[in-house]
């Protein structure tokens, strides 16, 4: 397994309602040599993800106007199955973000979050993103390599 | 009902009163309507029984008088066609014709006599010196010489005592003679005295002028109303009855009336009455009435006693009720007051939080910053520093604030399973007692040995003991003292007593204390939550939460879970997430 030094920068969509919470936070992981863009609603992080494929995480706010973290998710999940989400949440809507982690959540973290948990999640949901991805990538490559006679 | 939603005492008095007359009313006017329906009817048989018997009684004996008489007069007659006016005039043979008489029917005749048609009397046999007196001034005589036979009305005559003449008119030649014979009046008046009835009944006889013709036992009364006003009452305004008897009724006084039953005698020349008071006639229906009175006056009092117990049952019933609804609606306004504030604390909460949430970022930011090399040297890095882990720390602490509104908000759903409680209690007594030692707090335990097992969630139980423990703890502050807890089973009930040797908690205070946010520790030191979450525990598995407190002497909370309980609970939602993902 890749130690979190030898992975590539990992790529993360930060999804908040709270354009504060958003700005800070964002300086926050960058400063952790992170990768971040951003949305403030779940129909721009879908439209966001459309654009960037290769987003290893998405921290998701469960409650926000509009569409909510949970229908956000699903429809993440639909368009891509491999990425890798972690449910943020304030206390009242624990109970939402676990049944997000039945839709397929990495994990769930309740706001406010100490960085350090945060910063471990996210380098463990990138794993196991990345994990997936080389394993599709050599099933891709074994099955070129076998039409080609190898 | 008052506003307020209780009853009153106005009010239940005024229950009281009504449902005992409701209960009255309702018992006593059928029980009066059927006795006085039973009653009236019973009278009005009673009377036609007794005035048919009445009626009887003189039917019977007016016709044995009339009987009498007719066999005296036909001894005569037979004496007059037997003998003829030779050996009649002729006075031995009158005085053994007499003599023969009275040996045939007693003393009945007293004398007989023969008197020409000029009324003097010729032959005379008898006691008296009557021989050869004259009648002819005589009303008898006058009117015995116009008929064949005559009875004369009573009269004292020439002898000066009662009695009265049978005569009968004999053909000799052209003229006549007249034999005449006079009938003992106290053989005749015994026959009329026989007749008594109850205590006032008696009978007597009237002549058309109203005067008796026997001596009754006592005088006829009728007030101020005589005996000729009597016999002239009976036929202008008594009933006829069939045997020409007739029936009247007249108050003799303003209290009592006589009752009076006659019928007509010697061709309706006498007239039999026979008189009894009615309160005697009718002794046996007054005895009816009275003892009917009596019984339906004891069934009224019945009727009211029972209507006074059940009403005092019933009273008691509602009070109980309405005190009893007066708990519920209590415990509904406790619980909707418990349940606004959990919804409102739930909104806080999230709402507070993200604002937190930012407020920890920015500072974390700042740390983030002063972790940068040109503020390394900054003289009031430290200074810096500080102030963000206090930021940090105080979010944090907002965090278990509202942690704890939503624990308050949604209660903790765990795991029903089968709790040793003495166990339970050791561990928190374990856990406490650190903590204890800093507060020089002697920590006594007092558990029953061999208790059952109680179906519960663990974690709530803990929840609440811990939370009584500390609050025992808090509450005797720096001075120390002695922490009990115990355990005990009443009955069907567990019971978990812990007790401490603080301050006391005033009175003012004591039922306030499980309201939310109510609390007596400074500010920062806590939530007023506590109570109330372990209230909202205790309850939702069925049991009690009750404290005792004196100021100056220490504080008492009991908890009281019944043993069966809970048990078809469900593992739901666990509101820890930790938990979850263990």
């Amino acid at each position: 397994m890749n130690t979190t030094s030898a992975m590539s920068t990992p790529l993360v969509m930060l999804v908040d309602d709270e354009v504060g919470f958003v700005e800070t936070m964002t300086k926050r992981l960058k400063k952790r040599d992170l990768e971040v863009i951003t949305a403030f609603s779940g129909k721009e992080a879908l439209e966001t993800l459309a654009e960037h494929h290769n987003v290893d995480v998405v921290i998701l706010d469960v409650k926000m106007p509009g569409m909510d973290g949970i229908e956000t998710l699903k429809k993440m999940k639909v368009a891509h199955p491999l990425i890798e989400v972690i449910m943020l949440t304030a206390h009242a809507t624990v109970e939402s973000a676990i049944e997000g982690m039945r839709f397929g959540a990495f994990d769930y973290l309740m706001k406010p979050c100490a960085m350090e948990e945060l910063m471990g999640k996210v380098h463990e949901a990138t794993r196991k993103k990345r994990n997936h991805d080389e394993k599709i990538q050599e099933a891709h490559i074994k099955e070129i390599l076998a039409k080609r006679g190898f | 009902m008052t506003k307020d939603n209780h009853l009153t005492d106005h009010y239940l008095h005024s229950l009281n009163r009504n449902i005992i007359l409701i209960i009255i009313i309702v018992s006593i006017i059928p029980l009066l309507l059927v006795s006085i329906t039973i009653y009236g009817q019973f009278r009005a048989s009673y009377h036609e029984k007794v005035y048919d018997h009445l009626r009887e009684l003189v039917q019977s004996h007016s016709q044995n008088i009339d009987n009498y008489l007719q066999e005296k007069l036909s001894d005569i007659r037979f004496l007059t066609d037997s003998c003829g006016w030779e050996n009649l005039a002729d006075e031995p043979f009158l005085q053994e014709r007499l003599a023969v008489l009275q040996k045939d029917f007693g003393q009945d005749f007293v004398d007989i006599g023969v008197v020409t048609a000029l009324g003097e009397q010729i032959a005379y046999a008898g006691p008296f010196k009557l021989g050869k007196a004259d009648y002819s001034n005589a009303e008898w005589f006058r009117k015995s010489i116009q008929s064949e036979y005559f009875i004369s009305d009573v009269f004292l005559g020439l002898r000066g005592l009662p009695h009265f003449i049978i005569a009968v008119r004999n053909n000799l030649g052209n003229g006549h003679w007249i034999l005449r014979a006079t009938i003992d009046f106290v053989a005749f008046t015994t026959l009329v005295e026989n007749i008594r009835l109850g205590q006032t009944g008696f009978a007597f006889i009237l002549n058309k002028e109203g005067k008796l013709q026997t001596t009754p036992m006592a005088r006829p009364t009728m007030g101020s109303i005589d005996s000729k006003t009597l016999y002239e009452e009976f036929y202008a305004k008594s009933h006829v009855f069939p045997g020409k008897i007739r029936i009247t009724t007249k108050s003799y006084n303003s209290q009592d009336k006589n009752i009076y039953i006659a019928a007509p005698i010697k061709n309706g020349d006498w007239l039999f009455v026979y008189q009894q008071r009615m309160a005697d006639a009718f002794a046996d229906l007054r005895k009816t009435f009275m003892m009917t009175t009596a019984l339906m006056f004891v069934g009224v009092i019945g009727i009211i006693i029972m209507a006074f117990t059940l009403s005092k049952m019933i009273i008691g019933r509602v009070a109980k009720a309405d005190s009893e609804k007066q708990m519920m609606s209590k415990k509904v306004v406790e619980t909707g007051k418990l349940a606004s504030v959990g919804e409102l604390a739930a909104g806080i909460a999230h709402e507070i939080n993200n604002p937190v949430a930012i407020m920890v970022e920015e500072a974390g930011w700042m740390g983030d910053l002063l972790e940068e090399e040109e503020f390394e040297k900054s003289e009031n890095t430290d200074e810096f520093e500080r102030a963000i882990a206090q930021i940090k720390t105080q979010g944090k602490r907002c965090k278990e604030i509202t942690h704890k509104l939503l624990s308050f908000a949604r209660k903790t759903d765990t795991t029903v399973e089968d709790v040793n409680i003495n166990e339970l209690l050791e561990e928190l007594v374990a856990l406490a007692s650190q903590r204890a030692k800093y507060g020089m707090v002697e920590i006594e335990t007092d558990f029953q040995q061999n208790l059952p097992s109680l179906r519960a969630s663990i974690s709530e139980l803990q929840q609440v003991v811990f939370n009584l423990i500390n609050n025992a703890i808090d509450a005797m502050g720096h001075d120390g003292g002695t922490l009990t807890i115990s355990s005990h089973q009443r009955g069907n009930d567990l019971t978990i007593v812990v007790s401490d040797t603080g301050e006391g908690i005033p009175e003012a205070n004591l039922d306030r204390i499980f309201d939310p946010f109510f609390t007596t520790k400074p500010v920062g030191k806590g939530t007023g939550l506590g109570l109330s979450i372990c209230y909202g525990i205790i309850e939702k598995m069925g049991g009690k939460l009750e404290v005792s407190s004196t100021v100056g002497t220490g504080t008492t909370f009991s908890i009281s879970l019944p043993f069966q309980t809970d048990s078809d609970r469900q593992p739901e939602v666990i509101e820890n997430p930790e938990l979850m993902k263990k």
